[in-house]
């Protein structure tokens, strides 16, 4: 065992020291985008794939979609990986951006405890069932942070007619962290709440809770890739992010998200140029 | 209860397997955290003597500020060091930020004032009993500082172990100016927050062990210098 651990602690002494800089590439971009990728083991899958072929490394920053748009119009990243097509849009328009393309998509999902207190399970309408859960008063975790996925929950709440300002604090939950942070606090609550396909089918501490809406198209979740604007930004490496994005988006790219399986099921669906 | 020992032999098997993506995210933590407290104390150790035996006018309310910020939240810390390292700030040209550089320049920002705190009190102790016979030698201020540094190096390697505890075991700062990338800035506990949020408890939980074995071994060395340097002055 010694025999085992020496070089190790060798290893830990001379990384320490600064010696050895683990995968120190020159050539890398950075790429805001979101926990969901990041969580659901796509761009573990992806990246290195990428590398392979352009010997670019992608340095990936997963944040919620809200905070990575901000670092990116802050200059803090090469390419936007996110899925608010709204904000992307804007984002270019804004002249932070050069052009915004449709990736791939997945759908949300509303998840909730079995014994299920709102009577949701198996309904498509997502609108109809967030109404009858805030007619239940039954606790619902909200992402509250500004991500994708929260802007697709609030447009459905306002779609349902309820306010659910005025609920918050009681039934309606607002945990303003990740989604894996929030699907941990609703498994602990017996709580309803909404994710998105990708990290729920990863996720492990489901903690009995199970996906009790899905089908309606309002569901759908559309990722969107952008290119930093180097003229609004110099520092931005645009000849290497431009070789990121089309490649995300050539046939090549676009094959490799469709063969990337969790748990033997596809949680991303490519769609550039659809 | 058995799931406590079912996470304590996981994180027993995680050292003992010792794969190659722990060994890189042990050492970065260490490579960060390390430099950061020796930033930390070539800055504080100074500031905080300095502090503690001179008198100038306005020295309360320093001791106030450098008390207070003992309390800086790591988020805060490295929202401010986002601000001045982002593209768009002050320091954006450097291109220092999501490296590990960041990093160190994130816990520094956290750790300084802890050890210039206690090392200010530290030594004010020490100068009571000295400031004497530094007054009857004529002793010059830059002599004084040492000599009053040198004297109190035991306790002072405490502070040291104190600002060691606290970069070692912070997130908020480092995630924020680091960005948790694979294989580049990804520490102890930001890969905790993250197998967190993928709903890995267990693993996640091994982790902390794991880390708490660091922090024992890192305490351990230091002990065991300090014993050794001990017996050498008195042998």
């Amino acid at each position: 065992m010694a025999g085992r651990i020496l070089p190790s602690l060798a290893a830990i002494a001379l990384m320490a020291l600064g010696l050895i800089h683990p995968a120190a590439a020159d050539r890398f971009i950075v790429v805001q985008s979101t926990t969901s990728t990041q969580n659901s083991g796509l761009y573990d899958h992806i990246l290195p794939l990428f590398r392979e072929r352009t010997g670019i490394e992608v340095r990936v920053v997963a944040v919620g979609t809200g905070q990575a748009l901000r670092n990116a119009a802050n200059g803090d990243g090469d390419v936007l990986l996110v899925h608010a097509r709204s904000d992307e849009e804007r984002f270019v328009s804004d002249g932070h951006g050069i052009s915004r393309a449709d990736v791939m998509y997945n759908d949300f999902v509303i998840v909730g405890p079995a014994k299920d207190p709102a009577g949701v399970a198996g309904m498509e309408d997502a609108v109809a069932a967030l109404a009858r859960i805030a007619e239940a008063e039954a606790p619902f975790v909200s992402r509250g942070d500004d991500s994708g996925t929260h802007k697709v929950e609030l447009e459905l709440w306002e779609e349902a007619g309820i306010d659910i300002a005025a609920a918050s604090g009681s039934w309606y939950r607002e945990t303003g962290s990740g989604m894996g942070a929030a699907l941990n606090t609703a498994g602990g609550m017996g709580a309803y709440a909404m994710a998105d396909r990708a990290t729920w089918t990863s996720f492990a501490n489901r903690n009995g809770q199970r996906i009790l809406v899905e089908g309606d198209p309002r569901l759908f979740n559309q990722y969107g890739i952008v290119l930093v604007n180097p003229d609004k930004h110099p520092n931005v490496k645009a000849g290497l992010g431009r070789l990121f994005v089309d490649w995300v988006l050539s046939e090549e790219g676009q094959a490799a998200i469709a063969a990337y399986r969790v748990d033997g099921q596809q949680v991303f669906f490519p769609n550039a140029g659809g | 209860m058995e799931s406590f020992w079912r996470i304590l032999g996981e994180a027993v098997g995680l050292i003992l397997a010792w794969d190659s993506d722990l060994i890189e995210i042990v050492g970065l933590s260490l490579r960060v955290t390390l430099s950061a407290v020796a930033i930390s104390c070539l800055i504080g150790l100074p500031l905080g003597a300095m502090v503690g035996a001179f008198r100038f006018p306005g020295r309360t309310a320093v001791i106030v500020m450098l008390n207070s910020l003992m309390g800086l939240p790591p988020v805060v810390v490295g929202l401010i060091a986002y601000l001045m390292l982002s593209a768009a700030g002050p320091l954006g040209p450097l291109e220092l930020l999501y490296t590990p550089a960041a990093m160190i320049i994130a816990q520094t920002i956290l750790v300084t004032p802890i050890v210039a705190a206690l090392s200010r009190q530290v030594v004010e102790d020490c100068y009571r009993e000295y400031a004497e016979q530094f007054d009857s030698l004529g002793v010059g201020p830059f002599d004084r500082v040492a000599a009053l540094l040198w004297d109190a190096r035991y306790s002072l390697l405490t502070v040291a172990l104190a600002g060691f505890g606290r970069a070692v075991a912070e997130v908020g700062a480092v995630i924020i100016v680091g960005g948790n990338i694979n294989h580049v800035t990804r520490v102890m506990t930001t890969t905790i927050a993250l197998e967190t949020s993928k709903g890995n408890l267990e693993l996640a939980l091994a982790l902390g062990v794991v880390l708490l074995a660091i922090a024992v071994a890192v305490n351990g060395a230091v002990m065991t210098l300090r014993a050794s340097a001990v017996r050498m002055a008195y042998a």
